[in-house]
């Protein structure tokens, strides 16, 4: 390693090629080792949770008492799966895209819980 | 009569009009400013970004203005060394401002250089110490949906082998004759993320600030121009045309947990990633929790725009044209739009094999994806997907890599910093 100098005299070094590989390769190795460590994790937290999300309630469990409110059905949770592809007459995608989620704010649903099988303009 | 014509003159000689004819570059340095903001301004490439910056580099080539010292960071880095074992342009610099250090030993703390410099040299301190990158994570994390990834974790292979830009570049300054702390810099422009070239060179080779920091932000914005003649030329049509499966829902709990988990394991990872990678999960912490609705709205508007402006403007301010122009600046472009490219074909590659081992349910345009430059490089994923199959939507697919792209960049960072740093 040659060792040269700055006008404010910092220490800083040339490398060789073969030391610029060598720094290189390490260098996406450990990119990689850090996003696969984290990969890992999402998969780890995606099952615990999952897990704990599916878990039934216990069945010993004492009856709950009659005047406490039913919990509200969470909105946030999502309907599984797709509903398959859409058929479009005479409409683009983006007006198409407009008129789904205009009816999904006045249903009061998500838009994954709705099915449309087509849109079309009707001229009279 | 004699008087009045010795005033007129030295009046003449304080002025910046004479000042400006001293030495050329001065003027070829107000030229580049004016075409980058008539770029920023009419053009909007990344205008927030670029107008401060053009605007920082006009206000430090206007001569006599002093706004900004190079020469005072200089000192500030040659803290503790002899004034007589200095450059002589440093020792005449010393001795133009009436600069006096006890024993002859230069002292220049940052309560010096605030007495000392200008108002871009008081501004540039955030720089230095990192601050302004780091809170622009923070805002960038309020900001951030990080449940494509969650859906898909996959998306981080793509965001780690579109980071092989970086290392390509660097390999490349390697070659050419830069310094291993200079060619880092240089290589982070593969990052694609303006803040992290910006945090790793104000701290690796704060000299190469401007060029680096001009040369990430423009390939930013021009990543529409550039990516898709790649994407094209390293996927077949059948590749670009596929269709992937809608995404699994995400819950909120996984959404809070994200950031908490990550930043504890990365940061024991790479400890030098810390103030980036904790500053960007603490800002996605505070817009996912749901109860910090109040700070994530700062985060992402008043403190955003705060930081933007600051960190523009002495990021700009660092061109000065002794210093900006030379064959490096040039050589700097160059590599930057090498390391962008090589960072589109690593994703690529990469999103090709895995196109192959999932027999054709990912589309590999979506690996270009993981350059970061949220939201640009997934807008152009879909771009170019949609344009082989209308049908097709791939942006939310791809902002899986996208957002990994910014870890993997700051994981990159962090790691060049730990070597490198000293």
């Amino acid at each position: 390693m040659e060792v040269t100098s700055t006008a404010a005299n910092l220490a800083i070094s040339k490398l060789t090629f073969g030391e610029g590989v060598l720094y290189a390769v390490l260098g996406m190795l450990v990119v990689f080792f850090a996003l696969v460590l984290i990969m890992l994790i999402i998969k780890i937290l995606i099952k615990a949770t999952d897990k704990k999300k599916a878990e039934p309630a216990p069945a010993a469990a004492a009856p709950a008492p009659a005047e406490v409110p039913a919990e509200p059905v969470k909105r946030d949770d999502p309907a599984p799966g797709t509903s398959g592809d859409i058929k479009l007459y005479t409409t683009d995608p983006k007006e198409a895209a407009m008129i789904m989620a205009i009816v999904a704010d006045a249903l009061g649903k998500p838009l994954n819980e709705l099915r449309f099988k087509s849109i079309r303009e009707i001229k009279e | 009569m004699e008087n009045i014509i010795a005033t007129l003159g030295r009046l003449g000689q304080t002025s910046g009009f004479y000042g400006l004819f001293a030495d050329w570059r001065q003027i070829v340095m107000i030229v580049i400013a004016c075409v980058l903001l008539y770029l920023g301004l009419v053009k909007k490439f990344e205008p927030l970004l670029l107008v401060g910056i053009a605007f920082g580099m006009l206000l430090t080539n206007l001569p006599f203005g002093n706004m900004y010292n190079p020469e005072l960071w200089d000192l500030y880095i040659a803290n503790g060394q002899q004034v007589a074992s200095l450059s002589p342009e440093l020792q005449a610099f010393i001795a133009e401002h009436g600069l006096i250090f006890a024993d002859g030993i230069v002292q220049m703390s940052f309560t010096e250089l605030i007495h000392a410099g200008g108002l871009l040299d008081i501004m540039y301190i955030g720089v230095k110490i990192g601050l302004y990158p780091s809170l622009i994570f923070m805002g960038v994390g309020t900001m951030t949906d990080f449940g494509p990834l969650l859906a898909n974790p996959k998306s981080l292979l793509l965001g780690a082998a579109a980071q092989l830009g970086i290392f390509v570049a660097f390999l490349l300054a390697i070659v050419i004759g830069f310094p291993a702390n200079v060619a880092a810099s240089i290589g982070i422009i593969g990052g694609a993320d303006g803040p992290t070239a910006i945090w790793l060179t104000s701290k690796l080779a704060p000299d190469y600030l401007a060029p680096i920091a001009i040369a990430a932000y423009s390939y930013m914005a021009l990543i529409p121009m550039i990516q898709p003649p790649v994407m094209k030329a390293l996927t077949t049509k059948e590749m670009r045309e596929t269709k992937m499966e809608q995404l699994r829902p995400v819950s909120k709990t996984q959404k809070i947990l994200f950031p908490i988990i990550v930043t504890i394991f990365t940061c024991l990872l790479l400890p030098s990633v810390a103030p980036l990678l904790g500053c960007l999960m603490l800002g996605n912490l505070f817009k996912e929790s749901g109860v910090t609705d109040r700070l994530s709205d700062t985060a992402q508007n008043a403190m955003m725009n705060i930081v933007t402006i600051f960190l523009a403007t002495s990021v700009g301010a660092t061109a000065r044209y002794d210093r900006f122009l030379n064959w490096k600046t040039l050589a700097i472009i160059v590599l930057g739009l090498l390391a962008f490219e090589f960072a589109t074909c690593g994703g690529l590659l990469l999103g090709r094999l895995m196109y192959r081992i999932t027999k054709g349910k990912i589309n590999p345009l979506i690996g270009s994806a993981g350059v970061s430059a949220v939201p640009m490089a997934a807008r152009v994923s879909q771009k170019v997907g949609q344009e082989a199959n209308p049908s097709n939507f791939l942006l939310m697919h791809a902002m899986g890599p996208n957002v990994a792209g910014v870890i993997g960049s700051a994981v990159a960072a962090g790691f060049l910093l730990a070597v490198f740093g000293g």
